[in-house]
């Protein structure tokens, strides 16, 4: 494998990490899937650059990351508008481009969404650990040595050479996703839904709930009505496992929306989010309200296949795309 | 009570949680590694990840590759597949810990609060064989149970936000280890020097459900020295 230095840390902002699709499989040993919260941008920024649509990218939270290139290089910003800009010139998102040696990349404030994805064509080669390059941060294994970026790390790519000439492939703009301060997220009630009272179940869905500052990738904590239980039942529950997108609601009544780093749980949850609506966690930011709207298990799967369907469609286009076939076989040759 | 059908919960259009017992009970236990165990060496296709825990699995899938109708049914027979006799023995394991002092800061309240000096409190949290009942909460952190009654308590009223990696902590019927600095809300009666979680091993974990553990006092000054003796099958 030869990998290139590909980007300079120059400031790291508050989060940014390197995440792929996360390592599911370990649930056993308690370690939970990590990975990119909006996975739907992750994937698309891949497919922009070239890349495969699971490889790893830098998951940017809110602001203030700024790189420099240290090759050419072709790079996709999706996800969240942290007014992304090249050489302090806007730089178009769900859009790849060929940066330049020496260019610099800056994610300046959030204008919409909560988390960037930055993919570079080539990929980041960290070694993958337990299936996966994601970052655990509290576990302190994968990513760039366990560890959020700091300013002055050097990254690496695969080739990225290799990926120049599929600079320019957009998604369409229909497909494109819009964020707002209001989110509705979709759900299935359960898995103890019965818990709570026919009030608390009317209220979760009726009410808004506003993102607390203590949400994190754990977990989106909201604020609101509380959801209540039944009386005699205990705050606890025996502990299971869990999956991202379940609402637990602890001893509080104020619900809180698991997130990728937590695997087992001891709260009665009273809803999971569709999966289709998991990317949209991750662009959900403190001080944005929330509401829930219970849909049946078609609509849910409907909708996933709707979404797979937007990724399918372009890893077509990027099959068919006239760039990538000539590049390949030069290579080969 | 270990119930006579599984119990299926759906947890959003991607997870089931497949309920044995109603209950913290080894037998319960037991029952949940066997299914899990069948369910590791015939794999259902579409299943990505399977969670053992107390007394339920969750079973994670893809949606747009199985149904949860045929999951449902894959799970039953695997059910009955499931054969006691063929389960791998539970691993044995005597965990060093270096009770008290600054590495247990807890075990005085333990003491006062069970009526008992901590002497007496060390001398019965060694005098047990318990059963790891499941890994979860971070990586590698096992559950380990029953606790001898005199032993019972709370949990912490107030969480502790830092708990030292390798900190031995007791609260209700449990014995947990914190295999790195986390949130916790157990009293820490000691510390082990032994590493339970390290990513680049396979598995992972030094400890797996099912296992069964002791735990033997050493000094402050031999900490280093059983550090070196982790027993990692290697």
């Amino acid at each position: 494998m030869e990998n290139t230095k590909s980007l300079e840390v120059l400031a790291p902002g508050p989060l940014t990490t390197v995440q792929d699709l996360g390592r599911p499989g370990f649930g056993r040993y308690g370690v939970p899937p990590s990975g990119a919260l909006d996975t739907f941008s992750l994937r698309i920024a891949n497919l922009l650059v070239g890349n495969a649509e699971g490889e790893a990218g830098l998951e940017i939270t809110l602001m203030g990351l700024r790189v420099k290139a240290l090759t050419d290089l072709n790079v996709a910003v999706t996800g969240g508008d942290l007014q992304p800009q090249c050489n302090n010139t806007p730089l178009e998102m769900w859009r790849s481009h060929r940066v330049r040696r020496g260019d610099i990349l800056l994610f300046k404030a959030p204008r919409k969404g909560c988390r960037a994805y930055l993919a570079a064509g080539g990929g980041i080669a960290v070694p993958s650990v337990l299936a996966s390059k994601s970052t655990n941060c509290a576990s302190h294994f994968g990513g760039l040595e366990g560890r959020p970026l700091r300013k002055g790390d050097i990254l690496t790519a695969n080739q990225p050479q290799r990926h120049l000439a599929d600079a320019g492939r957009a998604l369409r703009a229909s497909m494109i996703p819009h964020y707002s301060k209001q989110w509705l997220l979709r759900v299935l009630f359960g898995p103890q839904e019965d818990d709570f009272t026919n009030q608390g179940k009317e209220l979760f869905l009726h009410a808004p709930f506003e993102v607390t500052p203590q949400s994190d990738r754990t977990g989106i904590r909201l604020s609101g009505h509380p959801v209540e239980r039944k009386q005699r039942l205990p705050e606890s529950i025996i502990s299971e496992g869990v999956v991202s997108g379940t609402v637990q609601v602890p001893g509080d009544a104020q619900p809180i929306i698991i997130l990728v780093e937590t695997i087992t749980g001891g709260y009665r949850k009273i809803a999971t989010v569709i999966t289709a609506d998991l990317p949209r966690l991750g662009q959900i930011k403190p001080g944005d309200q929330v509401r829930f709207q219970a849909v049946s298990l078609e609509q849910a799967l409907e909708a996933l296949e709707h979404m797979e369907a937007i990724i399918a469609r372009l890893k077509e286009d990027a099959q068919g795309s006239p760039s990538r076939l000539p590049m390949k076989t030069k290579i080969k040759g | 009570m270990l119930y006579k059908r599984l119990r299926y919960r759906t947890m959003g259009d991607r997870a089931l949680l497949v309920e044995l017992g109603n209950e913290i009970h080894a037998t319960v236990n037991q029952a949940v590694r066997a299914l899990f165990i069948t369910l590791e060496k015939h794999p259902i296709p579409g299943v990505t990840d399977v969670v053992p825990t107390y007394r339920s699995l969750l079973i994670t899938y893809n949606p747009l590759a199985i149904s949860l109708t045929t999951l449902q049914v894959e799970i039953a027979r695997a059910r009955k597949r499931v054969k006691p006799g063929d389960l791998p023995e539970p691993g044995k394991f005597e965990i060093p810990v270096c009770y008290g002092g600054r590495y247990g800061p807890d075990l005085e309240w333990v003491a006062r609060y069970t009526g008992m000096t901590p002497e007496e409190v060390v001398h019965l949290h060694t005098g047990s064989t318990y059963q790891v009942f499941m890994i979860g909460f971070t990586p590698g952190h096992p559950y380990i149970a029953e606790l001898p009654e005199a032993l019972f308590t709370p949990r912490r009223e107030t969480p502790r936000s830092h708990v030292p990696r390798g900190s031995v902590g007791v609260g209700t019927k449990q014995t947990v280890i914190y295999p790195f600095e986390s949130p916790g809300g157990m009293h820490i009666l000691g510390r082990t020097p032994w590493v339970l979680f390290d990513p680049n091993r396979s598995p992972p974990t030094l400890l797996n459900m099912g296992d069964r553990v002791r735990f033997f006092p050493i000094q402050e000054e031999e900490m280093g020295c059983w550090k070196t003796r982790n027993p990692w099958k290697s």
